[in-house]
């Protein structure tokens, strides 16, 4: 099966660049959290042309606090997705943001035996050359 | 009285194999499917004048169409259904709708799931789930949101539910164990599972290789090779049919999201609304099923299904699956196939063994692990990422 993900030159899968993600990936470039948000519906994630809630066009982008909690998280002991063996156990975790939306990230700077539902996180950002992770680490 | 205008008549089910020894285009095996389903009904194939299928790999466009050709069938109905594991319990119900709308009068429902010739060697022949699940492609927003933090495959996501039921209802690793353990003991029973020979017992769920926090190896399908296929026929021509009549006397259906990250709350699932939709149109009670087959592509979905249906209350299924034996021979029949955790996952015909399950035990035909009572079935299909839910209540006529 042919897979049109994008890869680092280190081989890790990094975001695809579309017209509507670029300005969410030039923000964690720069080490911000950026948001789409709707005067109506409030904060959504993930960027899109349209708000999810009333399909309106009149969103603005704003920056986020960066702070939110662990909604879930797994620990991927085994690599399946074979080019992130390296990173190994992985914490993979659902964050839900103070402003509200929740996002894929990863829990990173502690133990994964010490990441727990509800703890409180910050994002962090993991330069991978041609794009950037939004990641999480344990609140200072 | 629920709907008596659809029945499902006859089937055939190929035992899931890891490694699949005779490659088979699709359409090559829609038609041994095919042939195999009519003898079992004892229907011609001319009264066909409907197909229903999923994805063919050797028709990626058009399919229905292709397999109208292939098999010399003309149809007034012909659908490609794409919900993930859900698929085969939602073909099965679109099949009795267009009946029951006078669309046409038999339908084929056709699941194949074989490695095409195309793919040489030992490794190509091993059931593989490609990790990306087609998420990758141009545009998706999992190749942007998911995929570069390794929330691939499903394993991840099952697991964020199974933590997230953990931490809002103390739900166990026992609990969850004893549902493969229960569902084990009825696949012992069933000569086409792939773990028949092998009774476990809880330490070994826990003891074996953890994978995703907290799913255990032995929480997790086994992906395999497999096919299936079931008629559906009006209520006139299934007086004529070999086996028991089974009706499809109501069902439900319920798409959410795709992604777990994009659930509303990751600790209820779309069973719910499809199972109350399903119940409703049957006017069947839940005390009144005799068996129930879940789509369990991991414990955690059986006991997510389990309440979210309504069987065990919300919250509570971690104790009411320790206080029930959920094999063929117990309390709550649940899988009595051994479901895919016991019986292997025959790729997408994995989610039509439930219905086969459901067929098997009404029509009379589990020999060993057969129901002294089977009138009443429930039936689910889960797919995506706990993503889509179909709900079928059967009834034996
Ligand atoms: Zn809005």
């Amino acid at each position: 099966m042919r897979v049109e993900q994008p890869f680092s030159e280190a081989g890790r899968p990094i975001p695809r660049r579309t017209p509507t993600s670029a300005p969410f990936l030039d923000g964690a470039r720069e080490g911000k959290l950026r948001l789409q948000r709707c005067p109506r519906d409030g904060f959504f994630f993930y960027p899109r042309p349209r708000c999810p809630v009333c399909l309106g066009d009149d969103w603005t982008w704003q920056e986020a606090s960066g702070r939110g909690r662990v909604y879930s998280y797994t620990v991927d002991r085994v690599g399946l997705d074979p080019t992130q063996r390296e990173r190994l156990p992985l914490v993979v975790a659902i964050v839900e943001l103070e402003e509200g939306p929740r996002m894929t990230s990863n829990v990173i700077g502690c133990a994964p035996e010490d990441v727990q539902v509800g703890m409180a996180v910050e994002a962090t950002f993991e330069d991978l050359g041609p794009e950037t992770l939004v990641l999480f680490q344990p609140s200072a | 009285m629920g709907k008596r205008a659809a029945a499902l008549v006859g089937f055939t089910e190929w035992a899931p194999e890891r490694k699949w020894e005779r490659p088979m285009f699709g359409m090559e095996a829609c038609a041994v499917l095919a042939a195999e389903a009519l003898a079992d009904a004892g229907i011609e194939k001319d009264a066909i004048d409907g197909l229903v299928t999923g994805g063919l790999q050797d028709s990626p466009m058009f399919g229905p169409l292709a397999l109208a050709e292939y098999l010399d069938i003309q149809t007034h109905f012909s659908e490609q259904v794409d919900i993930g594991g859900a698929s085969s319990a939602g073909m099965i119900w679109r099949a009795a709708a267009a009946i029951e709308v006078g669309l046409c009068d038999t339908v084929l429902v056709l699941v194949p799931s074989t490695p095409s010739p195309s793919q040489a060697g030992d490794e190509a022949r091993k059931m593989v789930m490609p990790p990306y699940l087609a998420g990758d492609a141009w545009g998706s927003p999992q190749s942007i949101y998911d995929i570069p933090y390794g929330l691939v495959a499903a394993a991840p996501s099952f697991a964020m539910v199974a933590t997230a039921y953990m931490d809002a209802y103390g739900v166990t690793p026992e609990q969850l164990a004893k549902i493969a353990v229960d569902e084990r003991n009825s696949a012992l029973k069933n000569p086409k599972a792939v773990f028949k020979d092998k009774p476990i017992t809880v330490d070994d769920v826990l003891a074996s290789p953890m994978v995703c926090d907290p799913v255990h190896l032995l929480e997790m399908v086994m992906p395999c090779f497999g096919g299936g296929a079931v008629v559906v026929t009006n209520a006139e021509r299934a007086k004529t049919a070999k086996h028991r009549p089974v009706f499809l006397s109501g069902y439900g259906e319920y798409v959410s999201h795709k992604t777990v990250t994009n659930m509303k709350d990751i600790t209820v699932t779309p069973a719910k609304p499809a199972a109350d939709q399903a119940f409703g149109m049957a006017g069947v009670d839940r005390a009144d099923i005799d068996l129930c087959s879940f789509y369990d592509c991991f414990t955690i979905t059986v006991l997510a299904t389990l309440e979210d249906t309504g069987f065990a209350p919300k919250g509570q299924g971690g104790p009411w699956v320790a206080e029930r034996d959920l094999s063929f021979a117990g309390d709550f029949p649940l899988n009595t196939h051994g479901g895919q955790l016991g019986m292997g996952q025959g790729g997408a015909a994995g989610g039509l063994s439930h219905v086969v399950d459901a067929l098997t035990q009404l029509q009379g035909r589990a020999e060993d692990r057969q129901l002294a009572s089977a009138d009443k079935a429930f039936v689910t299909g889960v797919g995506g990422l706990m993503a889509s839910n179909v709900g079928l209540v059967l009834e034996g006529a």
